[in-house]
């Protein structure tokens, strides 16, 4: 048996030497990893509206997927009344570097409602214009989250983007792994012909061809599905205040 | 008990080879004979868990190997130092450290794979093959000899790893690689957007001799990885009867 003091010695001296190592690293490569992430994200934002680019965003380099951003991309932050948001009621909310981009929906998920904040990305490429909403919402097992581009006419979806932070591989994780889950998304419509928001409801049983409000689920996915229902009703009403300002104003411009 | 750690008995002598026959043996022996999965069944959690996808598997096979490997060559340096009161907390330290790094060298240099692996990366911490080496070898021997053990370690869980991983995703998503750049589309029915070396909606071929096919969904759930983890025990110990326990 060793002293008392002989181990708190060894275990101070070791948790010290550890400590200091990883907080080296961490803090040496911390602003690397903070880029990488930005990158990541604006990669994911921007595959939503890979049917306006002339190549898959991710196929694209770091660069070229930062060049683009800045060049096609207007981001505007909106509150629960569909109110554009300045920088300085951005940096209010949280936000150090007062960019819509910097707002970190994890964070406003634990905001009460009407205080919360969100992004919206106006992409403008040869292609067209289109709207992408940023949602958040609970899978099985941790918060899932997606990005939902909008068509000009501001009812069609144009493509959408998920992703997971837990979810179970091959099955939930399946809404990011498979490519042909988010395009299930493409052409469908978030209101109906009489303009009332319905979302669009992913389903567990078939049905869905010519159903512009419901796609195919994923078998074994029920829970994570059930968690993207949810948080497309729910995300994107945040922004429903926005959306029918801007559909009003393009009847009375027409 | 279920988890028994077999320690190959090593002599120490003066002046031997860096890379002789007991190092060949412990690098060696893992991948059959003290398989820690097959034989030892240790880090089964993460067996099952992890083996849905070929991809993950590997970097997941890959981390294990540093975080074995090094575990053991860190323990071994400081085993003499080691309170025997707190040394299973100094062993978990270690390896909670060397697994940090893995996370941060993945977030610097490879953010998607990060991503892709975040909640799987943190789960070595907990892999029982990792602290059983280290109390198994790497406290009693030379540090040398504990790294080789480590490595061996750790790629004997790897290689079953993998095998699993190939069997799950090849029967349960049709495809190889799923999600690196490399995926290979094996088996399905093919629409525009997706090409398969068998494809199943095809009118004539190879194809065709597999019309109705589908994928197995058992073989995504961790149940499957069970069981062919089992049978590979079975075969196993069908070609080496003296691994039967006579217990």
């Amino acid at each position: 048996m060793d002293s008392t003091s002989s181990v708190i010695r060894f275990v101070v001296i070791m948790t010290a030497g550890v400590a200091l190592t990883l907080a080296l690293l961490s803090t040496s490569w911390g602003g690397q990893i903070k880029a990488n992430e930005a990158i990541f994200n604006k990669r994911a934002i921007l595959g939503a509206v890979s049917d306006y680019l002339t190549q898959d965003p991710k196929l694209m380099a770091d660069g070229e997927i930062e060049a683009l951003f800045a060049s096609k991309v207007e981001q505007i932050a909106l509150d629960m009344s569909g109110a554009v948001l300045t920088k300085d009621d951005i940096v209010n909310s949280g936000y150090k570097g007062g960019k819509p981009e910097n707002i970190d929906l994890a964070k406003e998920k634990k905001k009460p409602e009407d205080e919360r904040i969100f992004p919206l990305y106006v992409f403008n490429g040869e292609k067209g214009k289109s709207f992408i909403l940023s949602v958040r919402g609970n899978g099985l097992w941790d918060e899932i989250w997606g990005n939902i581009a909008l068509k000009d006419d501001l009812t069609t979806i144009a493509g959408a983007t998920f992703d997971h932070k837990g979810e179970t591989p091959g099955l939930g994780a399946e809404i990011k792994d498979n490519p042909t889950f988010p395009s299930r998304f493409k052409g469908k419509k978030i209101f109906n012909d009489a303009g009332v928001y319905t979302s669009v409801e992913v389903r567990k049983i078939g049905g869905t061809a010519g159903n512009p409000y419901a796609v195919d689920g994923i078998s074994g996915a029920t829970v994570t599905a059930d968690g993207v229902t949810e948080m497309l009703e729910r995300g994107i009403k945040y922004y429903l205040p926005y959306l029918n300002k801007q559909a009003g104003a393009k009847k009375t411009k027409g | 008990m279920a988890e028994t750690t077999a320690t190959p008995e090593v002599t120490v002598k003066e002046k031997e080879p860096l890379f002789g026959k007991a190092e060949k043996k412990l690098l060696l022996d893992p991948l059959g004979d003290t398989n820690p999965i097959t034989i030892q069944v240790l880090g089964i959690c993460s067996a099952l868990a992890v083996t849905s996808l070929v991809y993950p598997s590997v970097v997941m096979a890959i981390a294990v190997v540093f975080v074995c490997g090094f575990s053991s060559l860190f323990t071994s340096l400081v085993r003499n130092k080691i309170p025997k009161q707190v040394r299973m907390i100094v062993q978990l330290v270690i390896i909670a450290t060397l697994v940090t790094i893995v996370e941060l060298t993945l977030k610097r240099f490879n953010y998607p794979i990060y991503k892709q692996l975040s909640v799987y990366i943190g789960l070595i911490i907990t892999n029982c093959i990792v602290m059983g080496r280290l109390e198994a070898y790497a406290m009693a021997n030379r540090p040398w000899r504990a790294f080789v053990d480590g490595l061996g370690n750790g790629v004997g869980y790897g290689v079953i790893l993998i095998i699993v991983a190939v069997i799950r995703e090849i029967f349960g998503k049709g495809t190889l690689f799923a999600g690196s750049p490399i995926q290979i589309n094996i088996i399905g029915a093919s629409n525009n957007e997706v090409g398969y070396l068998i494809n199943t909606a095809a009118e004539s071929g190879i194809g065709s001799l597999f019309a109705g096919y589908t994928n197995n969904n058992l073989m995504v759930l961790p149940a499957a990885a069970m069981f062919i983890i089992g049978v590979l025990i079975w075969i196993q110990r069908s070609y080496r009867p003296t691994l039967v326990d006579v217990s």
